[in-house]
């Protein structure tokens, strides 16, 4: 077997083990009555296997670096993996500071739907531009992501807070704002079902559209709901575009990625109506009652103290090894690019989450929505300013 | 003044919350820290009195008690946060794309963004991050670091110093973790302390007052970040000075030798060849990835000497060129000479050295040469005499042909990226010229009249390399800034301010601790320490916010 399979076979390894650990961290949280050793035992298992899972995935890692000659930290598959691989790392560590369980039931599923996310770019090794051929790629890139997957421990906690902390009984704005962050995840998980889907089904039509000067030709791999602005259908026997997307929309591809969109938010409203459907009731009053037995003032502690474990190590990855690193490439260490900006947004939130955090009345749930929202910016700088704002961060 | 002495016997200075002594709270001050409506006391800076809460009369005071406020500071922070991201809604002007129609902001926003891409550039959104308001965001949030930490650091210094082991009881069962045991022998109390030690806390004791106190130095952490910060606002400001930042770009040719921008024509740069390497197709590891991608670059190189100009100082004189580095400037791999440092950031592929015409009589089909001339682009003579008689004169030369927007041909650049010529012909033995337009795809006939016809016949090209040429002198101050912030938030995040008291009282004790973060790692030391005593666990008691 030739290291990319082997590569690939570690990374599917990894992702079926967090699967199994997530099992057993829900043994940790779900018999009331067993006994403390009972859990222990559970909790201990699940934390070897979600290891395991993070050694294999190294393994991927490592294999992949191997194969193509580079760390594999070049484009939006291998970034997103292992930034997914940095969020367990994150919650290894948290776990062995707390020694609590039930995150992993909240954090490893989570972590399961990125690398999922990821494995829908193209997977192939590409090799590397000159900008990115230098060592600073892996010390900038892996730094970040290991704060990034710290931080992503805080929305972690904080998600839980607010799941157990807002009262579900009868209809609120904030059960309403929470029960929409849950939905967004059921976004995501729209997005790799319906790719998958096609992709199975090998779908594919061509479209030919007019991008300034330049006449482009685009594949989409998913049917068609939004052409590309002014864009004509090219591959015959398939389905016709409803719609086109519109012109202010920019960017290489925008009218395929709005399509990509569209189509992540159908197949996810699905999703989610069948699940609440089935629960009959809210997804966020459906999983309050396993967060019962947990105590609010521990997940208010791990929420901030994630943050200031994280915070300046994203601020050595995402900003000053950044700098550094834009000033030997392009001799300057700033250049309002707006991935950079995003950085420093990312920056400033967190900043003033800190600061809040000094003040009385912002502990407890209103940390938890901060938590929420600071990771929500991290995953618009991943996702939406590499894919739909142009910049040097373009990838994909 | 009006200093407050407390029944401990301490004179502490007006405006204090906890005397600094012994932590017992003033009477009268306690709205200051918010304590008079909490169980808990409010321990963030130890109670201290802090000149904006203390004074607030005067003009300076109420500025002072501004900007020192966290409330203000996370406000600023907040709005430039906000204006950061509005920044990045549609490109900035320097991010226009290349390809766009118009690439001036004024057609560009509204063209491609509507009424809402108008109104973006008219509130000068497209340059925000020179905009006056943003640095002036930027100017007040320094502001507000400086009166913070003033604010805070001196008295919260001297209340941690003054500190003695012996605390107020009020000021013990008001903290977060407590308990009051009945019975307690001497012998568990040696051992706390023991205990304690042996985890690295300093302990101290008066009159039977224990006071165990560990990490102390990462109060200071915020302080210490805090100057790392200002030093980098400091050396933003610096940076916007010309001594202390050139930046210049460059464009030369393989084989050109050019002085440098930026140099005072001290330096000039020869182009030995500009290389551009691509990936090979066949790499049996990428070949699936560069089938769908087509090419991708692998090396943008261009080989350099850098010369010294030994007579820059007479004036008129032509340059006597010293070599003085031979170097390969790559991507991540600048050169570096005398403080200036010159990256490869660019290059133009086929650009024209020279063009070939011949002419030939417009009606042969078969376009048979009777005459060629050659043009070298950069220096192009004004006339062309040829063998058969014909000559052939440069009317008109646009090195970079375009159309101006009233339709007037025009050069964009002074580079031959697109030559264009009006050129006159005139054959043997007569006076009349016979005028074309001659450019690449173009062939045109002034007067539809001509006998004989002008081609291209062939042409060559180079590669042009770009370079930029820096001097930042402001780097080591950004360094020692990013360097200064990284310990102080490490100090004050990775470490935590524990401190452990006990207090006898009767024939028990109370047992009281704080900590600035981490309140799990506290409770896990206090177990550790008075594991198998008759010490009551201290209650966590922390009142959430909803």
């Amino acid at each position: 077997m030739d290291l990319v399979n082997l590569s690939g076979n570690l990374l599917y390894a990894a992702f079926i083990l967090y699967l199994i650990a997530t099992l057993f961290f829900g043994a940790t949280i779900r018999d009331k009555r067993s006994t403390k050793s009972k859990k222990g035992i559970s909790g201990n298992i699940a934390i070897t296997i979600t290891i395991l899972g993070f050694l294999a995935q190294l393994g991927y890692f490592i294999t992949r670096w191997m194969a193509s000659g580079h760390a594999p930290l070049g484009n939006m598959f291998e970034f997103v993996t292992f930034l997914g691989m940095a969020m367990v790392l994150g919650f290894i560590i948290i776990y062995f500071m707390y020694r609590i369980g039930f995150l992993g039931l909240f954090a490893l599923p989570l972590a399961m739907i990125i690398i999922a996310y990821a494995s829908m770019f193209p997977t192939q090794l590409a090799p590397l531009v000159p900008t990115l051929n230098t060592s600073w790629l892996y010390i900038h890139v892996s730094t970040v992501a290991v704060g990034q997957g710290i931080l992503f421990i805080s929305f972690v906690a904080g998600l839980m807070y607010l799941i157990k902390k807002i009262d579900q009984k009868k209809r609120t704005k904030k059960n309403i704002g929470l029960e929409l962050i849950l939905y967004m995840i059921f976004l995501f998980v729209g997005f790799i079902v319906s790719t998958t889907t096609f992709s199975i089904m090998d779908y594919d039509a061509t479209f030919e559209y007019q991008d300034g000067t330049q006449i482009i030709e685009t594949e989409y791999r998913l049917p068609a709901i939004a052409a590309p602005n002014n864009g004509v259908l090219l591959t015959e026997n398939v389905m016709e575009p409803w719609f086109e997307a519109p012109g202010w929309m920019q960017g290489a591809d925008a009218g395929r990625k709005f399509n990509t969109v569209i189509w992540s938010v159908i197949t996810g409203t699905i999703l989610y109506g069948l699940t609440v459907l089935i629960l009959r009731k809210r997804v966020g009053a459906a999983l309050q009652p396993l967060l019962r037995g947990v105590k609010a003032e521990l997940l208010d502690e791990i929420m901030y103290r994630a943050v200031t474990i994280g915070f300046p190590i994203f601020t050595l990855g995402g900003l000053i090894f950044a700098s550094i690193w834009a000033q030997i490439a392009w001799g300057r260490f700033w250049g309002w690019d707006p991935k950079e900006v995003w950085a420093l947004i990312t920056w400033f939130f967190y900043a003033a989450f800190l600061h809040l955090r000094l003040s009385r009345g912002w502990h407890g749930e209103k940390s938890g929505w901060l938590a929420v929202i600071g990771f929500g910016i991290i995953l618009f700088n991943l996702i939406v300013v590499n894919l739909v704002i142009a910049g040097l961060h373009s990838y994909a | 003044m009006n200093k407050i002495k407390c029944e401990c016997g301490h004179i502490n200075p007006e405006g204090t919350v906890l005397c600094e002594a012994c932590g017992k709270p003033i009477e009268g001050n306690q709205h200051i820290d918010g304590n008079d409506k909490k169980l808990l006391l409010n321990m963030r800076y130890e109670g201290s009195a802090r000149r904006s809460q203390t004074y607030r009369k005067s003009f300076v005071d109420k500025v002072w008690s501004f900007f020192s406020s966290v409330k203000v500071g996370v406000w600023l922070i907040v709005l430039a946060l906000v204006a950061s991201m509005i920044g990045t809604l549609f490109p900035q002007q320097q991010f226009i794309p290349p390809n766009a129609e118009s690439r001036d902001p004024a057609v560009y926003y509204e063209a491609q963004f509507g009424m809402v891409g108008k109104i973006y550039y008219q509130l000068g959104f497209h340059e925000m991050y020179s905009s006056w308001w943003y640095l002036i965001l930027l100017g007040l949030i320094g502001v507000s670091l400086v009166i913070c930490s003033l604010d805070r650091f001196v008295p919260l210094y001297k209340a941690l110093k003054i500190q003695k082991p012996r605390r107020h009881e009020t000021f013990l069962n008001r903290q977060r973790f407590f308990s009051e045991t009945e019975e307690v022998s001497k012998a568990d109390i040696g051992q706390v302390k023991e205990k304690l030690r042996k985890q690295r806390y300093k302990v101290t004791e008066q009159n039977g007052h224990i006071l165990a106190e560990k990490g102390r130095f990462s109060r200071w952490g915020p302080y210490v970040n805090h100057i790392g910060l200002i030093i980098i606002l400091l050396a933003a400001i610096l940076r916007s000075t010309p001594i202390m930042f050139t930046d210049e770009y460059v464009w030369v040719r393989d084989g050109e030798t050019t002085v440098i921008p930026g140099t005072k024509g001290d330096y000039y740069v020869e182009n030995k060849q500009f290389i551009l390497d691509t990936h090979d197709p066949e790499d049996e590891r990428f070949k699936d990835a560069l089938e769908i991608s087509g090419a991708v670059a692998s090396n943008f190189q261009t080989d350099v000497v850098i010369y010294k100009a030994t007579n820059n100082d007479v004036p008129g004189a032509k340059p006597e060129l010293e070599p003085i580095l031979t170097e390969s400037i790559q991507m991540n791999k600048p050169a570096k000479f005398n403080g200036y440092t010159l990256y490869q950031s660019g290059y133009q592929p086929n650009e024209f050295s020279s063009m070939t015409f011949k002419i030939h009589e417009t009606d042969d089909e078969d376009a048979t040469a009777i005459d060629s001339f050659t043009i070298n682009l950069f220096e192009p003579e004004s006339e062309y005499i040829l063998d058969n008689g014909f000559r052939a004169v440069i009317d008109q030369y646009y090195p970079d042909y375009y159309l101006d927007d009233d339709g007037i041909p025009a050069s964009e650049t002074n580079y031959p990226r697109n030559p264009a010529f009006v050129l006159a012909v005139y054959p043997p033995e007569t006076s009349l010229p016979e005028v074309s337009f001659i450019g690449i795809g173009r062939n045109i006939d002034a007067t539809g009249e001509n006998e004989y016809k002008v081609a291209i016949q062939d042409f060559e090209t180079h590669f042009v390399s770009g370079m930029t040429l820096r001097v930042d002198r402001t780097l080591i101050f950004f360094g020692l800034g990013a360097a200064i912030f990284m310990i102080g938030v490490i100090q004050g995040m990775y470490w935590q301010h524990r401190r452990v008291w006990i207090h006898p009282k009767n024939n028990g004790l109370l047992l009281a601790a704080h900590t600035n973060k981490n309140w799990f790692g506290l409770a896990r030391d206090i177990e550790k320490a008075i594991e198998k005593t008759n010490i009551k666990m201290v209650e966590a008691r922390q009142e959430l916010d909803k």
